[in-house]
């Protein structure tokens, strides 16, 4: 086996060399991501300031299924999205299994729950300063929602962010939905798997010093944006 | 009289909070609702405003049953402004767009509160960096841009300066004028004497004392309102001032 630094070298070279191979993996990486993050917002965001703002019959128990699906195992899910999208699954028609927008789905499914269950906590916080100045103003249940979403938006970033964290990482369930098929399904975490089983450190290696920096660049932008939020007293 | 109150009754934690307490508020008047800590003072004020339900007893909106619409005619500012994470000038854009109005007119209306709380030159800061007087003023007249009728106040000049509370008591006195009916909540004797017209003397979750200023306040009828004009601290009903301790050891 190839020594340590050799490896990382080879590694670098690859990332600065801009290899197709790697950048197919990395954009399609992305592109899977970021759309499960954003449609987990869509749903996580109005879901956890819902259930943080309002009182409703049932409402301590979402909040505990919330914070309970915040560790869904993610092969179960992988294995549950499987079945539904398995030819003979009552989602089998739509032909989604083995493509990315099953990979969507799976990673939808494990970081909705974290954007909701934070967004709740986030959301509880803010309206309980709120709730009386609202109550007095007249403020409507829908102006109230999207007010404590839009005035918790900086804490709301860093949400997004752990979830982002958590569908950029994920392999085992992406890996049972999408197959890990060349230049199809192939994304980071699975290419990672995969060449350190086949051997080739290099690639693998590479593509774990990529992730590292996206999810640094990442969390560098949020932190300024946070701070400079937290300096206006906007956080 | 625009806003009644009678035989209200709040309990929480199993503790009765509030006791039959009957209030009137007449239109136009300038009320202090005062009393020690603890005595009820901020409750009533939140049952008043509709914030609160009582346990018994009813509030009375101009002879007729507090309703939200009612509520609309009505504004609160609370002892620590609760200001939005936004500038001055969407803080009171928000206020104003809950009470439909838009565009010129809403603009119009952003442009005088920020000259009446002084706060034209600050209208892009955000709200929450601004010092407490500019923080309270703003919140008075985010308040009073709604418009309201009524106008309940929770000691919206505790913790201020000399400065601030001139502010906030002149745009006070400037809405009392313009006919807003004023509700106050305060433990200053010297606010109490400047703006006083009624005042409700609380003490224990019950009005100890209720009438024209110059009645409460100059000949007092009660043990607690007594106290508080000889400027003896009141303990309670079954022991005596501190004063009297003090006098009785040395």
């Amino acid at each position: 086996m190839d020594s340590f630094w050799s490896v990382l070298g080879g590694a670098f070279a690859l990332v600065f060399a801009l290899d197709p191979d790697l950048l197919e993996i990395i954009g399609l990486s992305m592109r899977v991501t970021l759309t499960a993050v954003l449609f987990a917002c869509l749903i996580g965001l109005p879901l956890g300031a819902a259930v943080g703002a309002f009182r409703f019959p049932g409402r301590t128990l979402l909040a505990v299924i919330l914070n309970a699906l915040m560790g869904l195992p993610p092969v179960v899910v992988g294995l549950v999205v499987y079945l539904l999208l398995s030819a003979s699954g009552p989602l089998g028609p739509l032909r989604l299994l083995y493509t990315p927008g099953a990979m969507i789905i799976a990673q939808m499914i494990i970081v909705t729950p974290i954007v909701a269950a934070l967004t709740r906590q986030v959301v509880e916080d803010i309206d309980r300063e709120y709730a009386e100045q609202f109550a007095s103003l007249g403020v409507g249940a829908l102006d109230r929602l999207l007010s404590l979403l839009w005035d918790a938006r900086y804490s709301l970033l860093t949400v997004t962010l752990a979830g982002f964290g958590r569908a950029v990482a994920e392999v085992g369930a992406v890996l049972i939905v999408g197959g890990n098929i060349n230049h199809v399904t192939r994304v980071m975490t699975t290419t990672i798997a995969l060449e350190t089983s086949k051997g080739n450190l290099q690639l693998a290696l590479a593509l774990g010093v990529i992730l590292l920096l996206i999810a640094f660049s990442v969390n560098a932008c949020v932190m300024a944006l946070r701070a400079s939020a937290v300096r206006a007293a906007y956080a | 009289m625009l806003l009644e109150a009678s035989d209200l009754v709040f309990e929480a934690g199993g503790q009765r909070l509030l006791c039959g307490v009957d209030v009137s508020i007449r239109k136009g008047a300038r009320t202090l609702v005062m009393g020690p800590n603890g005595a009820g003072k901020s409750l009533l004020l939140r049952l008043l405003h509709g914030l609160l339900k009582p346990a018994q007893g009813e509030v009375l909106w101009q002879g007729t049953p507090l309703t939200k619409q009612a509520m609309r005619a009505q504004a609160m500012v609370f002892q620590r402004p609760v200001l939005l994470r936004r500038s001055v000038l969407a803080n009171l854009k928000f206020a104003l767009s809950v009470r439909g109005l838009r565009g010129a007119e809403r603009a119009e209306k952003i442009e005088v509160a920020l000259a009446a709380a002084g706060l034209s030159h600050l209208a892009k800061q955000p709200a929450r960096v601004l010092s407490g007087g500019e923080q309270q003023r703003l919140a008075v007249v985010r308040a009073l841009a709604c418009e309201p009728d009524l106008l309940f106040l929770d000691e919206p000049t505790a913790n201020l300066d000399p400065a601030s509370t001139a502010a906030i008591e002149t745009l006070v006195l400037e809405a009392n004028a313009r006919g807003v009916t004023i509700v106050l909540v305060t433990h200053d004797s010297g606010q109490a004497k400047r703006l006083g017209q009624d005042v409700i003397f609380l003490q224990d979750g019950r009005v100890a004392e209720a009438g024209p200023a110059s009645q409460v306040l100059g000949t007092p009828r009660s043990e607690p309102a007594r106290a508080w004009q000889d400027g003896r601290l009141y303990l309670g009903a079954n022991t005596r001032s501190i004063n009297d301790r003090f006098r009785r050891t040395f």
